[in-house]
């Protein structure tokens, strides 16, 4: 059906005519300027949308920072200073067992602990302490093994900290600290 | 009685409120990356003010979408 000219588009695509288009375009006639209106309108309702979502995310995290704040850390035995400083590598779990730790023994004496998911990914990282760093193979990342800082890669955050208590020749995992710089 | 707007005003208002959104939502972006940096590193200072400032831009949002949705109405 083609309709009155007064009724049609006020403009087409390629700037011709109603007469001028092919068959297709004048059974169905788009009225260009207002198909742009609706166009810009979906998309700025589908921004709206994607708002919303980023409003949740952050209200997710609000409420999950609510209930991090009530958790405790017990209390663990990770090993004995004897089997820290022959082996100088022990791995373990804390504070569950979906955390895997390790604790480093950088000389006689002077322990350090950290959460072995690296802070970009959370692949695990390796202990290298011959060359003093921890390096993640995933995206060749790199740690200082003395403060579990990112020296290298993508990196940003340090390694968790897990925080230990040495006594009568025992070490205790006390508790994890997650640090930005 | 509120004036009828032509074609061309309603294109501008249209642009601009299309670049208002486009803009609060690349702030929410952004807003939600640095929280979530924060909030992995254990500072969970920001992460209120963070939700407090994102709910409002989608407030505003919102009603950015109720003028624009007005603005379609035949007359208006």
């Amino acid at each position: 059906m083609i309709r009155n000219e007064s009724e049609q588009p006020r403009e087409f695509p390629d700037g011709q005519r109603l007469p001028d288009q092919p068959a297709w375009q004048q059974d169905f006639p788009t009225d260009v300027p207002e198909d742009d209106h609706v166009a810009r309108r979906e998309f700025v309702k589908f921004l709206v949308l994607t708002s919303g979502a980023f409003a949740a995310g952050q209200c997710w995290i609000a409420a999950d920072s609510t209930l991090r704040e009530s958790k405790s850390y017990s209390r663990m035995k990770v090993a004995t200073v004897a089997e820290a400083e022959a082996k100088r590598v022990v791995e373990f779990h804390y504070p569950d067992n979906d955390e895997p730790c390790l604790l480093l023994c950088l000389e006689p004496g002077r322990y350090v602990a950290y959460g072995q998911k690296c802070s970009h990914l959370a692949c695990a990282v390796v202990p290298k302490l011959d060359q003093g760093k921890l390096h993640c193979p995933c995206h060749n990342g790199s740690f200082e093994a003395a403060g579990g800082r990112p020296i290298a890669g993508p990196p940003r955050r340090p390694l968790p900290l897990v925080t230990l208590d040495v006594q009568d020749g025992v070490i205790f995992a006390t508790g994890v600290e997650l640090r930005t710089v | 009685m509120k004036p009828i707007l032509t074609r061309r005003q309603k294109d501008t208002i249209f642009t601009g409120i299309f670049w208002m959104v486009l803009l609060l939502v690349t702030l929410q972006l952004w807003l939600l990356t640095a929280t979530m940096n924060a909030y992995l590193g254990g500072d969970t200072s920001v992460v209120w003010p963070g939700a407090i400032a994102s709910f409002v831009c989608l407030i505003f949002n919102l009603w950015l979408l109720r003028r624009l949705l007005y603005l379609q109405r035949a007359g208006a």
